[in-house]
């Protein structure tokens, strides 16, 4: 086994290990610090550093060492915590981060950042506790810091007692290769003093200041924990010592805590021990699946849905003839019952909770509020929401820049609230919900609100087209217009006027959309609409001549037998259909897709309305044939673009459908009618680009 | 057998190629075999509008969406029909999968490289940049046709040029 395999699995783990220390670090107390939390501070510094140094990344062992003996002081109560010192941290974290990303695109981390940040930490432990750490060239076998000040002395022989205790290590069933590589861990963490056995087992005398669990949280990055056996051999007879694991060692905090206050927390310690096999099993009962594998599941079981509709039609087909047989119709239902279960278990897969989206936004909050000098409290609500993860990655850049813009043109300074009679702190809400089909998540605050007077001054200075009849919602929406931006003055966070017209963009590429509601004065709120999953679509299925075509069924109002009297035809070609005083453009969807055999005459066809980018169009359709979940299949993976056509889908017999695009559509039959009388020839069609001015 | 021997029948073999000989009308084309996915029957396929005559839509393998292109129409063949023998061939080529529907596939064929001639510069249907060559079998004429290129080509209308975006 090559140690390479691992490089993967050791990003990934740091990188949770990171994010769980800045979530405790953001979650602590700076003025009563609960211990549990700096221990797991602790432990997630101890084992990215135990982890970088196995594979060889010096410079986030380094830096993650220095950190590591900081946290060592603050869980033991020597380091006084304050809120810069939080904020140096977490500023630790970050550059540990981009210390990691750099090792996983194979670069140098940069050299500058981490000697600054050695520096402040250093210098933080020299100001704090006048203790010098050692230097950042010395990492891993440093002696222990001094037993806390407040111990009584039987803590503090206990203390010396572990500081130096002998350890055996016995590693079961491990290949040589990598048994090699542990026994040079090993000498990391103290002195090996004597070594033998073979694969199956081989034990370690270690002498170490290292406790149990920190030596087994370096040795997981290797091997399993159930390959690991660690047994103190000289503590075993003292009483305290006793909850020691004598057995394959745990792999949390127990021990550690017990360190500070032995007998105080000696019984805590030992429930703790007791409840760490049920927290173990609990970790082991998710998988790490690569998302193509999942996708592939989908697309398979896409595929069994097919044949067993296709099985289905056949059944129903012998049954019109009288041949059916009761047992095979009872299997086809039970198969049909079964297959769709299976369809739901395997989208579900892909649903992941919006927590992960969310869990950034304390720390984004946080260092926004920090800069622009603002008190901010913010709530999360509907955590455990399920998006389709493709979506959640890409929701998190556009909703970052909502969260940032609402800290920055929304929420007014403290002291301007408190002038107005507004609490101090500003509340910014970030919530989610399902609705319907859609997921619905909200950035509220308490805010200044729009103002609308000056957000059409502001379009008018920009040379926007506006007109003071223009209804709020429509105002509102001005600010996602490019190079839109009513801040007084550029800042650091926004004001540049970049970036609303990218969220908005990205979040129509979702399938999604941005509606703002505000009221001056009492706060903003902008909710984005998005589908569950971008890979399966509600559609309608219609059929134009021998073809069969599907409609988003977002997309569609209504639908309506059309009458000679509400049809206009206007400058020759073009055709209006008057629906309820509003006339429409109609879309013969027949002309536009050269479909042959198709009903012509409008009367006896049917007008569906439907909606797309926010204006509304009639398309005469020959029949409609129902609604229908379809799976999204994409045209331009082996093929290209299709004009008027967004997706494809597969339907019930094995056939393609195609998934029609109103905007695209309503471009097309410009484009076909400005070509005018003219023979349009295929190729010039072909070449007709999407982003055609219309 | 000697190290030196057992080299020398690895190298001929290395530059023996295997073609997949399928006919248009009445004559013989072949393809590189390693490009072939699977061969199928013409069925099924969804008309896409506006798209060149002979692009003749998309079809469903197995859950991938998949063009299929009629290559008898792109060389102005006259006598385009489909029918039980009407067969698909397949394709993989630039990540993609590409189905090409010819009028019948005849035989695999092991071609040595003195059996595969340079194309002579002809004919505008088909260009010879799309040609790998001629392969001359007794008296039958194969041409071999670079299916990557052909099907890459801005002609094709196959997949998105580049100076079209």
């Amino acid at each position: 086994m090559d140690i390479a395999d691992f490089f993967d699995t050791f990003f990934e783990e740091a990188e949770e290990l990171l994010s769980d220390m800045e979530q405790h670090l953001l979650e602590l107390d700076v003025d009563d610090p609960d211990s549990e939390q700096l221990n797991a501070i602790f432990r997630a510094a101890h084992s990215i550093k135990g982890g970088a140094g196995t594979f060889g990344f010096t410079v986030l062992q380094k830096t993650t060492h220095i950190l590591e003996n900081l946290l060592d002081y603050a869980r033991k109560g020597e380091l006084t915590l304050r809120a810069d010192l939080v904020d140096t941290f977490l500023e630790a974290k970050d550059i540990m981060h981009e210390q990691l990303d750099a090792y996983r695109s194979e670069e140098e981390p940069n050299q500058e950042a981490f000697e600054r940040i050695c520096q402040t930490l250093q210098q933080i432990a020299l100001d704090e506790i006048g203790q010098q750490l050692d230097g950042p060239a010395t990492p891993a076998a440093e002696p222990k810091a001094p037993p806390p000040s407040e111990n009584s002395a039987e803590a503090k022989s206990n203390q010396e007692k572990v500081a130096n205790s002998h350890l055996l290590v016995a590693l079961l069933n491990v290949a040589e290769k990598d048994r090699i590589l542990l026994v040079e861990e090993l000498e990391q963490l103290g002195e090996v003093q004597s070594q033998s056995g073979d694969e199956k087992r081989y034990e370690v005398i270690l002498k170490s200041s290292d406790s149990a669990d920190d030596i087994e949280a370096v040795m997981c990055f290797i091997i399993e924990a159930d390959q690991i056996e660690i047994t103190s051999i000289e503590g075993a007879a003292d009483t305290t010592a006793s909850t020691e694991p004598a057995a394959p060692a745990p792999s949390a905090p127990a021990p550690e805590m017990k360190l500070d206050k032995p007998a105080a927390k000696a019984a805590p310690a030992k429930e703790a021990a007791k409840e760490k096999p049920k927290k173990a099993a609990a970790e082991s009962s998710s998988i790490r699946v690569s998302v193509d594998k999942v996708d592939q599941i989908i697309n398979l079981v896409g595929e069994l849905i097919i044949t067993q509709s296709m099985l289905d039609q056949t059944v129903s087909d012998l049954e019109d003839q009288s041949v059916g047989n009761a047992s095979l119709q009872n299997g086809m239902s039970l198969l049909q019952r079964n297959a769709r279960d299976l369809q739901e278990a395997v989208m579900s897969i892909r649903m992941i909770p919006m927590e992960f989206v969310f869990s950034r936004f304390p720390r984004v909050v946080r260092d926004t509020a920090g800069k622009l000098g603002k008190e901010i409290e913010l709530i999360t609500e509907g955590k455990s929401t399920e998006l389709d993860k493709s979506l959640v990655e890409r929701i998190t850049d556009p909703l970052t820049h909502l969260v940032r813009n609402s800290l920055d043109h929304g929420v007014e300074m403290p002291d301007v609230r408190e002038a107005i009679g507004k609490p101090r702190i500003g509340k910014l809400t970030l919530s989610a919900r399902h609705q319907g089909g859609n997921i619905l998540i909200e950035v509220r605050d308490d805010g200044a609100g729009m103002d609308r007077d000056r957000l059409l001054a502001k379009a008018r200075e920009n040379g926007i087209s506006v007109s003071d009849t223009m209804t709020d919602e429509e105002v509102f929406q001005l600010i996602f217009a490019p190079g839109f931006s009513t801040a007084k003055e550029v800042t650091d966070v926004s004001g540049r006027g970049v970036g609303m017209d990218v969220v908005k963009r990205n979040i129509q590429s979702m399938g999604g959309r941005v509606e703002i509601q505000s009221k001056l004065g009492e706060g903003t709120n902008t909710r984005i609409v998005l589908p569950l999953t971008l890979a399966i679509l509600d559609g309608m299925s219609i059929k134009v001549g021998g073809e069969t075509f599907i409609l988003p069924l977002s997309t569609v109002l209504e639908s309506l037998q059309p009458s000679k009297d509400d049809m206009y035809a206007m400058a020759g070609d073009d055709v209006v259909i008057k629906v309820r005083d509003e006339y429409l453009p109609v879309i013969a969807i027949h002309e536009v897709l050269n479909v042959e055999n198709a009903i012509t005459d409008p009367t006896k066809s049917i007008a569906v309305i439907v909606q797309g980018e926010g204006r509304r169009y009639a398309m005469l359709v020959d029949e409609l044939i129902g609604q229908q979940q379809v799976v999204v299949k994409n045209l331009e993976d082996n093929y290209r673009k299709v004009p008027g056509i967004s997706a494809a889908t597969i339907l019930g017999d094995g056939s393609v459908a195609l998934i029609l695009d109103i905007t695209g559509l309503h471009r097309l039959s410009r484009y076909k009618k400005e070509a005018g009388k003219k023979v349009v020839n295929n190729q010039n069609l072909s070449s007709f680009k999407e982003a055609e001015p219309s | 057998m000697s190290q030196a021997k057992n080299g020398a029948v690895l190298a001929a073999e290395a530059e023996n190629r295997e073609f997949l000989v399928f006919s248009l009308g009445d004559e013989e084309y072949a393809i590189d075999i390693l490009k072939v996915q699977e061969i199928r029957g013409y069925e099924n396929v969804t008309r896409i509008a506006n798209a060149p005559d002979f692009i003749k839509g998309v079809t469903n393998l197995r859950g991938v969406i998949v063009p299929i292109v009629d290559l008898r129409i792109k060389f102005h063949f006259d006598k385009v029909e489909y029918g039980g023998q009407t067969v698909v061939i397949v394709v993989n080529v630039a990540d993609r999968v590409v189905g090409i529907v010819v009028d019948g596939v005849s035989d695999v064929m092991t071609l040595t490289p003195d059996q595969i001639k340079p194309a002579p510069e002809f004919g505008v249907t088909l260009s010879s940049d799309f040609l790998s060559g001629l392969g001359s079998l007794d008296d039958r004429m194969l041409v071999l046709v670079d299916i990557d290129k052909l099907l890459t080509s801005d002609e094709m209308a196959l997949v998105e040029s580049t100076s079209n975006q």
